[in-house]
């Protein structure tokens, strides 16, 4: 009986105003908050990437606690990237088409190439190159299912000698600097898909590529922040402050160059007033208000922008603790502006009708394929994998290889991993 | 095994296996292009697409809003409730305010049920009225359809004959070609979970017949044509010669091939 009345009441609500076409008076976009969930997923995988590779091929030694945690981030995110996409397909049976005929002028369709290159030429194989010295010492010394597991991960090479080991840091050196086009890639494409749909005023334009790859640099490394200070948290161990404070520094800089963007395409929007800014105007004043100004503006963007600012300008003045907090205060409120800016452009593009006549609505459904339990499952499953990740490479018992097989040469001038 | 295997092994062999894969969708490419010309569809055997190049245009003058039109598409198609394949849009533009110098007041648009059942009459004062029209909407048959361009599997494909067909045994139902549509003529078929659209019937055109939505209106608002096979005294060439004729959303290179006459500035 309650059902009935709600649906009748849901259905009774004003869906549209104004003028829509016919077939865009749904009861819910057809892009719900799956797609919403895939481009941020798809984001903090290429930015957690580009803060491994400051490690790596930046040689920022500072930031080194992070490193591994950082590829495996990248690695439980990337994982879970597809699942959104997947849920949301009418006909997910299908979903192999896409790589096995691919159109080529779709820009959806380079998601298998993109997706397989990334994971397998690019996050398997650093992680691979990375972790073979450990996978070999750790498959002598552990037992059971983790010992096959290690064995099974050294892919039979167990070269461990020092000209062996010299290689596998310079292949992972090559590999990690390829990665950093194919990250921006990844995510560049995930920002095409928008902006060349040329049929949204609010989605088709050019710098939408751009914005979605400073954004997710952004929204990745304040996650690597975020995981390490809750990896430390949770290990009840001290964060290493210099790494921290380093962290903090590129994440304000990658904020101030995001925001900046961002900005000059309003300012590009409002200066040149094409046709349908009357819509996307009225759009980031009502129906966007709370997402858009409060959401990403002030408390994704402009939160943040302060908190790390002032630190940057007074962090000798500013107790580690006080620090500390500010930091993690600014990565989370980054991660909740970046999904809300996500939001904003996913779901924004959608309360618009296409004749630029009128405004639809959104109710979110509780349960369901585009309901709240469905994606708050998907954005936590990756930080479920990401713990099974880190219970099995980023445990603080295992030991390393110089200690298991005499002779091996140790980590070259690297400290070891956090512990 | 494992003490004899190098690393050079190791990754010969995991190139091999990376480069098998990749050689995957090209060969499935090559099948999916020969598919591709052998594709089925809803035409008869023997019919040549590449013989016949449809069109269909629309005079805005000669609509009367009675929705016969919108009734016989979702008959003869089977068009799920709540979508359609093709609407009538009811322009009202009322006068100016007194004294404020403009051409033209409000512009009201609406299509109370796509306009299936026609139209009621408008709340706005008769008095208060400029100038009122219905314009018949439906897939604009694009040259460069956008649609096409973003299918990431091909399952919609551009018909040599002009029109803009989906096999609905390939669509993987991403919604990728119903955000990319300008008009809103696609949308996601709540049956069959896959994109639907006009066809322009393509049932009936391919064994002569008119489109229903052609067939059935009472004004002969809707005119359609081959042109690549000219009746004697074509109405569609009549009708192009005879009129000024215009294409919706021209500015965003689409290509539309639909032509309408009459179209007002405010019919997007």
């Amino acid at each position: 009986m309650n059902t009935t009345i709600l649906t009748n009441l849901v259905d009774t609500l004003p869906q549209f105003q104004g003028y829509a076409y016919p077939n865009e008076r749904t009861l819910h976009p057809l892009w719900g908050v799956l797609i919403v969930v895939y481009p941020y997923i798809t984001g903090l995988v290429a930015g957690a990437f580009i803060m491994a590779s400051l490690v790596r091929v930046f040689k920022v030694r500072a930031l080194e606690p992070t490193y591994r945690l950082a590829l495996l981030t990248a690695l439980a995110f990337l994982l879970c990237a597809p699942l959104p996409l997947l849920f949301h397909l009418g006909h997910p049976e299908r979903c192999f088409e896409i790589m096995m005929t691919p159109h080529f002028s779709s820009p959806m369709a380079m998601f298998g190439f993109v997706y397989a290159w990334y994971l397998m030429a690019v996050l398997l194989l650093e992680l691979w190159f990375d972790y073979r010295r450990d996978f070999v010492a750790w498959a002598k010394t552990e037992t059971g299912l983790r010992g096959i597991i290690y064995q099974a991960f050294t892919l039979g090479v167990t070269d461990v000698s020092e000209p062996a080991l010299r290689l596998d840091e310079r292949i992972g050196r090559v590999i990690s600097i390829v990665g950093i086009p194919s990250a921006f890639l990844l995510h560049g494409y995930v920002g095409f898909i928008f902006g060349s749909i040329k049929a949204n005023p609010w989605w088709g334009n050019v710098l939408m590529p751009i914005i979605f790859i400073l954004s997710a640099v952004v929204s990745g490394m304040a996650l690597c922040v975020f995981a390490y200070m809750f990896l430390c948290w949770a290990r009840r161990i001290t964060a290493e402050m210099r790494c921290l404070d380093l962290m903090a520094s590129f994440l304000f800089f990658a904020l101030v160059v995001d925001t900046t963007i961002e900005g000059l395409d309003w300012l590009h929007r409002l200066y040149s007033a094409e046709e349908g800014i009357d819509v996307l105007r009225s759009l980031a004043t009502s129906k966007l208000f709370y997402t858009l100004l409060i959401g990403q503006a002030c408390l994704g963007t402009l939160a943040p922008f302060m908190l790390l600012g002032t630190m940057q300008l007074f962090r000798r003045k500013v107790a580690e603790l006080n620090r500390r907090r500010v930091y993690f205060a600014s990565s989370a409120l980054i991660l909740l502006g970046v999904l809300a800016m996500r939001w904003n452009v996913v779901i924004g593009g959608q309360l618009f009708s296409k004749s630029l006549r009128g405004f639809m609505s959104y109710k979110m459904e509780l349960a369901g394929s585009e309901g709240w339990l469905l994606s708050l499952a998907l954005l936590a499953l990756p930080f479920l994998v990401l713990t099974v990740l880190v219970k099995y490479f980023l445990a603080r018992d295992l030991p390393t290889i110089e200690n298991v097989v005499p002779g091996a040469a140790p980590r070259g001038g690297k400290p070891p991993a956090p512990s | 095994m494992s003490e004899n295997m190098t690393r050079r092994g190791a990754i010969k062999g995991l190139a091999g296996i990376v480069g098998g894969l990749l050689a995957l969708p090209a060969a499935r490419t090559c099948k999916a292009a020969v598919q591709n010309g052998l594709a089925s569809s809803p035409a008869p055997a023997g019919y040549d697409p590449f013989k016949h190049k449809w069109l269909m245009a629309l005079d805005v003058d000669r609509c009367i809003g009675c929705g016969l039109c919108v009734e016989a598409c979702c008959q003869e198609n089977s068009v799920p409730e709540g979508h359609w394949r093709t609407w009538i849009e009811r322009y009202v533009i009322t006068k100016p305010k007194a004294e404020s110098g403009d051409t033209r007041g409000e512009t009201f648009v609406d299509s109370p049920e796509a306009g299936r059942n026609g139209f009621p009459e408008s709340l706005i004062p008769k008095e208060e009225i400029l100038k009122s029209f219905f314009v018949p909407k439906l897939c604009n048959l694009c040259e460069h359809s956008p649609c096409t361009q973003v299918c990431p599997v091909g399952a919609t494909f551009d018909a040599p004959d002009g029109a803009v067909l989906v096999d609905k045994n390939y669509c993987i139902g991403c919604g990728f070609c119903v955000q990319a549509c300008p008009y809103g003529c696609r949308f996601l078929n709540p049956v069959t979970h896959t994109a639907d659209k006009c066809t322009l019937c393509y049932h009936r055109i391919t064994r002569g017949l008119k489109p229903a939505c052609v067939e059935i209106c009472p004004s002969q608002a809707r005119i359609f044509g081959d042109r690549m096979n000219p009746v004697a005294e074509d109405p569609l060439e009549r009708f192009i010669a005879n009129n000024k004729v215009e294409k919706l959303k021209q500015s965003l290179g689409t290509g539309p091939r639909v032509v309408y006459a009459g179209l007002d500035e405010e019919v997007r």
